[in-house]
């Protein structure tokens, strides 16, 4: 029983779980997007007073955070109780294009090499983490949405603009890994 | 009560997020390099049922708890910003390997090096917020 129970899912039980999400929210009368969260949390912070982008009624926008803040208990949960820490089974193929960059094979769920907190307070590992985070932050509003807002609610709703952004994604996401991976490891 | 509906979902999405492994940077490089369909199967099964839920909310008219009618926000029909913000979100997508939910599923899974990436997304947006005028839309 314990062994199934720390199992990953398979991938299209996966998927029907993040359609039933979707449609949960969509259910209790809201929407699945996660990076409005991001302008929220500037708005709260009192970010209306530099920019009109931040001066709306963030209050309306509570279920978004609280819906935040249970994706970090889920994590927790599956931490403690749904995982063994077994390492992340990804293809062979990119276990050795990965170590061509100094990436030894997974160990459990996140390269060390990148998120230990040894790596994450060297400059070089800050920098990495902070441009990444930031590129995200700034992409995702500039876009409209991020992998929940146009990736699944978009593009459910059969939206082109939807589309648009998903390419944008993988133009980007091919570039830093097949152009500036080699510049950056 | 209102708002612990969300949190419960939210929670729901954590597990999902950490269970399906798509919260993991070796899942992202492994997408981004096409040595797997695990990505993509999550993806393409998620969006499958979503256009066909998608499609009967609006046939059938289904209402929401409260009994309003759901109704779905169409994006505003350019095209510059879709694919220049997409961009420099997939270039921070593949480097720090999480978008922004999984960025807080990895601080609750015991990352605490993700403060790190949410922090500066928080930045990220606060600076497109500051420069969106001079942006072409």
């Amino acid at each position: 029983m314990y062994e199934i129970l720390v199992q990953p899912w398979p991938w299209w039980f996966s998927g029907i779980m993040i359609a039933f999400i979707m449609f949960l929210l969509i259910y209790f009368g809201q929407s699945f997007g996660f990076s409005s969260n991001l302008r929220t949390i500037c708005a709260m912070a009192g970010a209306g007073k530099v920019s009109s982008f931040f001066k709306f009624d963030w209050k309306a926008q509570m279920w978004n955070i609280m819906f935040m803040l249970g994706a970090i208990a889920g994590g927790s949960i599956t931490r403690h109780f749904l995982s063994d820490g077994a390492p992340v089974k990804i293809s062979q193929k990119t276990i050795e294009a990965l170590q061509h960059y100094g990436f030894a094979a997974p160990q459990s769920v996140q390269p060390t090499e990148l998120f230990s907190l040894e790596s994450a307070f060297s400059l070089k590992g800050f920098l990495i983490l902070a441009i990444g985070g930031f590129l995200v932050g700034f992409g995702a509003r500039y876009a409209g949405g991020c992998t929940s807002g146009h990736a699944i609610s978009g593009l459910s709703n059969l939206q082109v603009p939807s589309l648009l952004a998903v390419v944008g994604f993988f133009i980007g996401g091919l570039l830093m890994t097949h152009f500036l991976f080699p510049l950056i490891f | 009560m209102k708002l612990l509906k969300f949190f419960l979902v939210g929670i729901l999405f954590g597990i999902t997020m950490s269970k399906s492994e798509a919260f993991s940077w070796y899942r992202i490089q492994e997408m981004f390099r096409f040595h797997s369909f695990h990505m993509y199967g999550i993806i393409g099964v998620a969006v499958t049922l979503g256009v066909i839920g998608v499609a009967l909310i609006k046939k059938i008219g289904i209402r929401d708890y409260a009994g309003n009618p759901i109704v779905f926000q169409p994006k505003e029909k350019t095209y510059i910003r879709y694919l220049l913000g997409g961009t420099a979100f997939g270039l921070g997508w593949a480097l720090s390997g999480a978008c922004p939910g999984p960025m807080m599923v990895n601080i609750g899974y015991g990352y605490f090096s993700f403060i790190i990436v949410f922090a500066f997304a928080i930045l990220g947006t606060f600076f497109y917020g500051i420069i969106k005028d001079k942006l072409p839309h």
